[in-house]
């Protein structure tokens, strides 16, 4: 991790929505924009400029299940589980990506950082289940085999 | 007129006039009722988490009287059915997955959670118990953690944070996954914890406790060939108190004395007389750097090793105004091994102190002789507490006794160490020039007096008037020093990590701020019966400083801290 990249990044953040606690969440989410997850090394950085305790700005962390603590893959892998994706059989999507790729619910990443598998409550996107999200771009109407098919193309790209 | 302005609301029926109360709690506590709580503490901000302080309105609402703030015209109830019912609910549930092995918990006989259930009469729990086995932390040499014993109260987060400005533990994760946590969950040692001990103070379950030595001291005691003395802090006199049927503020030391040497002390020294040594090097430093005029400025006290260890971590700029004197303790320490030098036994030295953060000064490299610490073990008030009863000691009825020789004389300066103002009151008596009674009794009104968090004063020293800040609790420290680092003067400050001092360390049995207040009451009265009022008319200190210091004063009673980095932990 370059730190001092980091903290100039998190120093223009805190620019943009002030260094009070109130704006804990706000600068969080911003620094999770640029990094995908939360880097250790912002903790101390961000207790020191917000006058936080780190283990006040770790606790709002883990309490969101947005944020998180580690990287994540190059490509983030959102399945969606809401209700109607769920009873057009999203879970066969979900284990199909996670057996091709060595992943499960508690390791969702891969270990050279290219893929990242999760699930997703719900994307609002009910017209096209079952779906699932590549960094945000919509894949609808999908099934194990189409799956499998995505993984491919992507890997191809690396 | 004043007659119609009073307001008034009605508590079980008996009317109470509303006069500035900030919550119904303390206006209840008006009618003689002692309501449940766990997560309120009048020094800490409200939490309104455990609900045990429900009350019921006029109209059959709930409300927690912790949160809700007096209003004229209120009628409430404290003890109805309905209320019975939900308090009984509430310990239920939390004792639904709480450790139930009450014998062996750390804190049998003085948890809430135990207690309440007795006056709750839960007999019967009718859930499952899904407590898991027990999660300890204990790599703090201080206090030692259970976070299957945490009903997560939050006391602990908001002393840590709001009194002492720490930071060091706070709420991570939710729902059921919610523990108290450090920031990544790294041992406490490695954390900003300073050791203070006010979250096991503030604890109301086993889940903070103070580390336990008491195993370690028995095992040298009972060894013949092990030669152990004891040197016992100021504080820890006025402290036994209601534990072993002593009014809270009696000084014990008497009977400590005599307890100490039936259970196999062989030698049992008063930490007041080092604390006597410390006014001098410490008076000494201080009129030093008041004569150079532009050395550091304030001089900071540095008796407490949880503010010297918040101030390392901190403020590391700032060390080089923290007074380079040992404190009593580690001086007595470094006294004692030199005395035991020419002794054929193994020498075991034991400390007994309030405070939990002593545990940690003991073991500090800098208080290391080729690899050996100058304390070996330190016990706190509880561990004492609990020995003299594991000994079967009658203490109510046994006979007080004497310190030993050849450091048996104190003054009454030494003695008020253990609560805030006291050091400040001791240098000042030893600087003032006039060395009248009056001139000793006016000390006492300069303001250095009082349990308030932060004190100052103004005194003449000579010719110089020399302006004095007294804090305890490291957040009035804290702001404090922001007061200096934006442009005000001081040329002293005295630092007590817990509120009102020693009095009240975390090493303490649990005490009500009112019991608190007794124990420093306690120090002061005994100061007027020594003989001895000033450090330097010690006796002791002259033939201490002719024979076993001479030419070694700064290698036994200076110490220079290697910063935040610790070493062995």
């Amino acid at each position: 991790m370059n730190t001092q990249e980091l903290y100039q990044k998190t120093d223009a953040i805190l620019a943009r929505y002030g260094t009070e606690e109130r704006s804990m969440i706000a600068v969080l989410q911003a620094v999770q924009e640029e990094y995908a997850y939360l880097p250790r090394e912002v903790f101390p950085y961000l207790s020191e400029r917000m006058g936080l305790s780190e283990a006040h700005i770790y606790g709002v962390a883990t309490f969101y299940e947005n944020f998180s603590l580690e990287p994540k893959g190059k490509y983030v892998i959102k399945v969606c589980d809401g209700t109607a994706c769920h009873v057009r059989k999203s879970l066969p999507i979900l284990d199909r990506l996670r057996e091709e790729l060595g992943l499960s619910a508690d390791k969702i990443t891969t270990d050279d950082l290219n893929f990242t598998v999760q699930t997703v409550a719900c994307l609002g996107a009910c017209g096209l289940a079952p779906a699932v999200t590549v960094n945000d771009k919509v894949y609808p109407a999908m099934t194990p085999d189409k799956a499998s098919e995505l993984l491919k193309t992507l890997k191809e790209t690396l | 007129m004043a007659m119609a302005n009073k307001q008034f609301m009605t508590v079980d029926g008996i009317p109470v006039e509303i006069n500035g109360e900030k919550n119904l709690l303390e206006l209840i506590r008006k009618v003689g009722v002692k309501m449940p709580t766990f997560c309120y503490h009048s020094e800490l901000s409200i939490y309104g988490a455990c609900r045990m302080c429900m009350v019921e309105n006029q109209w059959g609402g709930l409300e927690a009287a912790c949160s809700t703030p007096p209003k004229a015209g209120m009628e409430i109830r404290t003890n109805t059915e309905r209320l019975r019912k939900y308090r009984k609910m509430i310990l239920e549930l939390l004792l639904a997955n709480h450790c139930r092995d009450c014998t062996t918990c750390d804190n049998n006989g003085t948890c809430k959670l135990q207690d309440l259930a007795m006056r709750f009469d839960i007999n019967d729990v009718r859930f499952p118990n899904t407590a898991e086995k027990p999660k300890i932390e204990d790599s703090s040499v201080s206090i030692v953690r259970d976070a299957h014993k945490c009903i997560l109260c939050g006391d602990c987060v908001r002393m840590c944070n709001e009194v002492q400005n720490v930071g060091a533990i706070d709420f991570a994760h939710r729902g059921s996954k919610m523990t108290i946590s450090t920031a990544f969950d790294i041992p406490l040692a490695e954390s900003p914890c300073v050791g203070c001990g006010q979250c096991a103070q503030a604890c109301p379950t086993g889940a903070i406790v103070v580390k336990n030595d008491i195993a370690k001291v028995w095992k040298a005691l009972d060894d013949r060939g092990t030669k152990v003395t004891v040197q016992i802090a100021p504080a820890v006199r006025v402290a036994l108190g209601r534990e072993l049927g002593i009014a809270p503020g009696e000084n014990a030391m008497g009977r400590i004395v005599a307890a100490l040497r039936r259970m196999g002390f062989d030698e049992i020294y008063d930490t007041s007389t080092s604390a006597d040594l410390t006014v001098l090097e410490e008076s000494n430093e201080l009129a030093k750097r008041l004569g150079e005029g532009k050395a550091e400025l304030p001089l900071f006290s540095s008796c407490c090793p949880a503010w010297v260890r918040y101030c390392e971590t901190r403020y590391p700029e700032l060390m080089e105004h923290v007074s380079t004197c040992k404190s009593p303790m580690q001086m007595f320490a470094a006294v004692i091994r030199e005395n035991n030098r020419t002794s054929s036994r193994k020498c075991v030295h034991v400390a007994v102190m309030p405070c939990t953060a002593k545990k940690f000064e003991a073991v500090r490299d800098e208080f290391k002789v080729e690899g050996k610490q100058d304390v070996d073990y330190v016990l706190t008030t509880q561990e004492l507490v609990r020995m003299i009863k594991e000994s079967g000691i009658m203490f109510r009825d046994i006979e007080p006794e004497a310190v030993d020789m050849p450091f048996g004389t104190m003054t009454g300066a030494g003695v008020i160490f253990g609560v805030t103002g006291g050091v400040t009151e001791a240098v000042l008596r030893r600087l003032a020039s006039d060395k009248s009674n009056t001139a000793l009794m006016s000390i006492a009104y300069t303001g250095v007096r009082g349990m308030e968090g932060v004190k100052e004063a103004r005194v003449m020293v000579g010719e110089k008037e020399v302006r004095i800040g007294v804090v305890s609790g490291l957040k009035n420290a804290s702001d404090l020093i922001e007061r200096i680092k934006a442009g005000e003067h001081f040329d002293f400050v005295e630092v007590m990590a817990c509120p009102g001092g020693c009095v009240s360390g975390g090493g303490q049995p649990f005490a009500s701020n009112m019991e608190r207040e007794k124990r420093g009451a306690g120090l002061y009265s005994a100061d007027k019966l020594c003989s001895i009022k000033r450090s330097e008319e010690n006796p002791l200190m002259m033939s201490l400083y002719n024979g076993i210091l001479k030419g070694r004063v700064h290698e036994l009673l200076h110490v220079h801290y290697h910063g935040a980095k610790q070493e062995d932990h």
